[in-house]
């Protein structure tokens, strides 16, 4: 047994870089489904997109692939969401006025055929060979980067945070719950979907974009795109749909227990190691459905605003209005 | 009097948390036909589909010969011997009119469900015509036959018809009141609520004025007509 | 690319249609009935072509004879999916019903991967012949899949036509209030409404195994052109779905005349998109 602390330090710092980013990502699919119910299993792909701006946009130029731009970081990110965002858009006018199944299955396509143009078009990305030498921004040291990642999640807290309080997150709200009267209040529920849909997207991309950065590589399978979309739900679910704390805090409690696993199977026979990630990933999806079963508000439930109240007074208003 | 098919008490309830019914009641003898009209809204469709478990009863009872049926299942309402015909969509548009007649006699074990198939052609004939027909394909009228007859398979004690001449033409009104006496004489109760409710009243043993989930008023059939009252109010005059 | 070729690419549009339908006669039944979008259903596809799988190598028998017993083990995994979770959460939202049959998806695919590991399997070992019919080719294993899509088809049709409990399996699709003041057993109905579901999952599965080879994502890849299938045929009407499985199989080849294979996804997709822009209640919904 040899338990360096340095290591154990440098694997800390890891998995809380990654809690963060996935903290990000949650904290987008609370914009989408805790917010305002659009199901979005494609989340990988938008992940996707981010990833493969940043590579693009800050990498120095390459023949292998498109760009380098060799621009700095923050333009990287700005790029990941907007791109992340436009596509959102392009699919939200195909989809959004359609039923929430059709939503679900037209994400799963996107987020195939994103992986599957980045696969075989290789003067996007170079191919399955991907991108690497993505640097971090000021410093190469994890503790820097990992100061950053943290930054971004708290900027991304308080962003989203204020517009769930705010007059358009409530308007989301009230579509969620009862789309007929707040269709029948006039409301166009159509664009506030797609409002919804495309800053979530966006802040997927943001989530992509600060992986990328983090691991220096990308690849269109360097990260498992069904897998990780499930991950983000679990963590959603599991903090609390609609409470943009709870999204954040089920991102690390279930990171924390997805690392955990590994701890776990690797104590395995060497035999079976192999089949560790399939045993975790069993074991995360029947998590899933314990939590649903049981405790399907989450870890921290949302916060309803009391019923009837306008927007300025609710905070005095009278749960049994 | 004889003694009480359906006997519905002091019934509180609806969807959700929104209670529709506020304390009705009512009751059907064997062999009635008894009638409730009232506005729209008032909560008469709710009282049918609260005899079926189909909306929660918070307070109050539903005994139906004798046994208490408050809340449950509806296929075991249905196996005891009283059958739904809903308001709207109340036949499977898919299914053949023979099709749907066998889901009638689903719960049938005995054997008999062809035999009460030739019976329930002889009070339609049309339906036996239609037979291969799909039930979605057919007129208004034709469609209250094909649920009717769908009500009829199981030779239920009492049957609840849901607005049966809602939407009809004339001529196919009269006819379907005309059924519905033909029903009752083969010793099958009836409760149905109306909006045609002078013509109702005029077959009804008994009927109801419901508004705001309660019952107001209950006479016998000319009784509630002869009421001038209640003609103003929920006869149109 | 000449007539020949195209003619070649339609036929193995057929077998792919062919696979497709199966899936997308479940998906369709079980939206019909329960309103919702299984996930799960590529991955009952998986275990199904596993469990076939396991007993052609354990007892040597040929495939056709493994094939009910594929059928019988997707059945009874997706009883037990909804009698365990899905049951009890069908009160609350539908949508949390997607969310947890996405889960019982990875639940499913990882047990196969635990049980048969993660590598690719094939049920042919060697290479069969294919047959020539004039400049045609189709190999055995097609023109079993072609053969024992029909016969399963014929077979479907027959239950839900002439069965009690095919019957009220429509019926409840109809109009689920009115089946059950009808007398008509809701969940007894949804039990076999997810058994043969399960069953013909699981025969889509060892076809496209068959065709192709197993490997643990190969339900999960099949699950967007099935539900592009589905949704082509109106969701929820299964008589829809053989028309869209056909369609959707034929379009997927036919793209490879025009762009790399590895984009078939893509052309399904393609298709189901446009679809549902331009007719959202599917080919054969439109007409009311
Ligand atoms: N499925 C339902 N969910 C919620 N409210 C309903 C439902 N059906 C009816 N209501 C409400 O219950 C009230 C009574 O309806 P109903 O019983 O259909 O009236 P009636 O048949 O007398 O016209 C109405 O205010 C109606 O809006
Ligand atoms: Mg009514």
């Amino acid at each position: 047994m040899s338990i360096d602390l340095s290591g154990l330090a440098s694997y800390g710092v890891f998995l809380l870089t990654l809690a963060a980013i996935y903290g990000v990502v949650s904290l987008a699919l609370n914009v989408q489904w805790g917010m305002t119910g659009l199901f979005n299993i494609g989340i990988a792909g938008f992940y996707a997109i981010g990833a493969y701006c940043a590579a693009i946009v800050t990498t120095p130029p390459s023949p292998s692939h498109l760009g380098g731009l060799g621009l700095p970081f923050g333009v990287g990110l700005l790029v990941a969401m907007a791109v992340s965002g436009l596509v959102a858009f392009l699919v939200g006018l195909l989809t959004l006025k359609l039923r929430e199944d059709y939503l679900a299955i037209a994400t799963i396509g996107i987020s195939e055929i994103i992986r599957l143009v980045l696969k075989n078009e290789d003067w996007i990305g170079n191919g399955v060979r991907g991108i690497a030498g993505i640097a971090r921004p000021l410093s190469a040291n994890p503790l820097v980067y990992l100061a950053v990642v943290l930054l971004v999640l708290a900027a991304t807290y308080l962003a989203v945070e204020r517009a769930r309080k705010s007059p358009w997150g409530r308007v989301l709200r009230a579509l969620r719950e009862n789309e007929l009267g707040a269709q029948a209040a006039g409301k166009n529920i159509y664009r506030f979907r797609m409002e919804a849909f495309v800053l979530g997207s966006m802040i997927m991309g943001l989530g992509g974009a600060l992986y990328a950065h983090f691991i220096g590589f990308v690849s269109p399978e360097a990260f498992e795109p069904v897998f990780a979309t499930f991950l983000v739900w679990v963590m959603l679910i599991a903090g609390g749909s609609g409470n943009n704390k709870g999204a954040v805090l089920g991102a690390f409690v279930i990171w924390l227990v997805w690392s955990g696993t590994e701890l776990l199977t690797n104590q395995l026979p060497a035999d079976y190691v192999t089949q560790g990630s399939a045993l975790r990933v069993l074991l995360i999806g029947v998590l899933l459905q314990v939590i649903l079963l049981r405790r399907p508000e989450g870890l921290l439930p949302e916060e309803r605003p009391h019923v009837g109240a306008s927007p300025a007074s609710s905070a005095e208003a009278e749960d049994e209005a | 009097m004889s003694e009480l098919l359906l006997d519905m008490q002091s019934l509180i309830g609806g969807y959700g948390g929104n209670d529709i019914l506020k304390g009705a009641s009512l009751t059907v003898a064997h062999n009635e036909i008894v009638v409730i009209v009232g506005p729209n809204g008032a909560g008469k469709s709710t009282l049918m589909k609260s005899a079926f478990g189909l909306v929660k009863i918070r307070q109050g009872a539903v005994v139906f010969q004798g046994e208490s049926i408050t809340n449950m299942r509806p296929d075991l309402v249905v196996r005891r011997g009283m059958s739904f015909v809903p308001q709207e969509k109340n036949v499977f548009p898919s299914l053949t009119v023979q099709e749907n007649l066998e889901m009638g006699a689903y719960l049938r074990k005995d054997g008999g469900a062809a035999r009460q198939m030739e019976r329930i052609f002889e009070i339609f004939p049309r339906l036996k015509e239609r037979r291969k027909q799909a039930a979605g394909s057919m007129s208004g009228g034709e469609r209250q036959m094909v649920a009717m007859g769908r009500a009829l398979m199981l030779d239920p004690k009492l049957i609840l018809l849901d607005e049966p001449t809602a939407g009809l033409s004339p001529l196919f009104i009269e006819q379907t009141f005309e059924r519905i006496v033909e029903i009752n004489k083969l010793g099958i109760g009836v409760l149905m609520v109306e909006q045609n409710a002078k013509q109702a009243l005029e077959i009804a043993h008994r009927g109801y004025v419901l508004a705001m989930g309660r019952n107001r008023f209950e006479d016998t059939g000319a009784g509630l007509l002869a009421n001038r009252e209640i003609a103003e109010m929920f006869l149109g005059g | 690319m000449d007539v020949t070729d195209l003619l070649q690419l339609a036929i193995y549009g057929v077998v792919l249609g062919s696979i497709l339908t199966l899936g997308a006669i479940g998906v369709s039944l079980l939206f019909g009935i329960l309103r919702f979008s299984n996930f799960a259903h590529g991955d009952i596809m998986t275990l199904g072509a596993y469990a076939a799988f396991a007993v052609v190598s354990i007892l040597h028998t040929p495939v056709w004879l493994a094939l009910p017993v594929g059928m019988i083990a997707g059945a009874l995994v997706a009883v037990a999916a909804d009698q365990l979770v899905y049951r009890r959460l069908r009160r609350t939202q539908p949508v949390i019903l997607l969310i947890s049959s996405f889960g019982m998806a990875l639940i499913i695919r990882s047990l196969v991967q635990l049980i048969w590991g993660p590598q690719d399997r094939s049920f042919i070992k060697g290479i069969d012949m294919p047959m020539h019919f004039g400049d045609l080719m189709v190999s055995p294993q097609q023109l079993w899949i072609l053969g024992g899509t029909i016969v399963i088809v014929i077979a479907v049709h027959l239950f839900l036509t002439r069965t009690r409990m095919g019957k009220a399996m429509r019926a409840m699709s109809d109009n689920m209030d009115l089946a059950r003041v009808t007398g008509i057993d809701a969940e007894k109905v949804i039990i076999w409404t997810w058994a043969l579901g399960g069953a013909l999952a699981a025969a889509a599965g060892v076809f496209l195994a068959l065709d192709t080879r197993l490997t643990p994502m190969m339900g999960w890849s099949a699950l967007l052109p099935i539900f592009a299938a589905a949704i082509l045929g109106g969701f929820g009407k299964p008589y829809g779905a053989i028309v869209g499985g056909m369609i959707i199989g034929v379009a997927s080849e036919m793209s490879t005349a025009v762009l790399p294979p590895a984009y078939k996804p893509a052309t399904a997709f393609a298709v189901m998109v446009i679809m549902l822009v331009v007719r959202p209640n599917g080919l054969l919904g439109a007409r009311r």
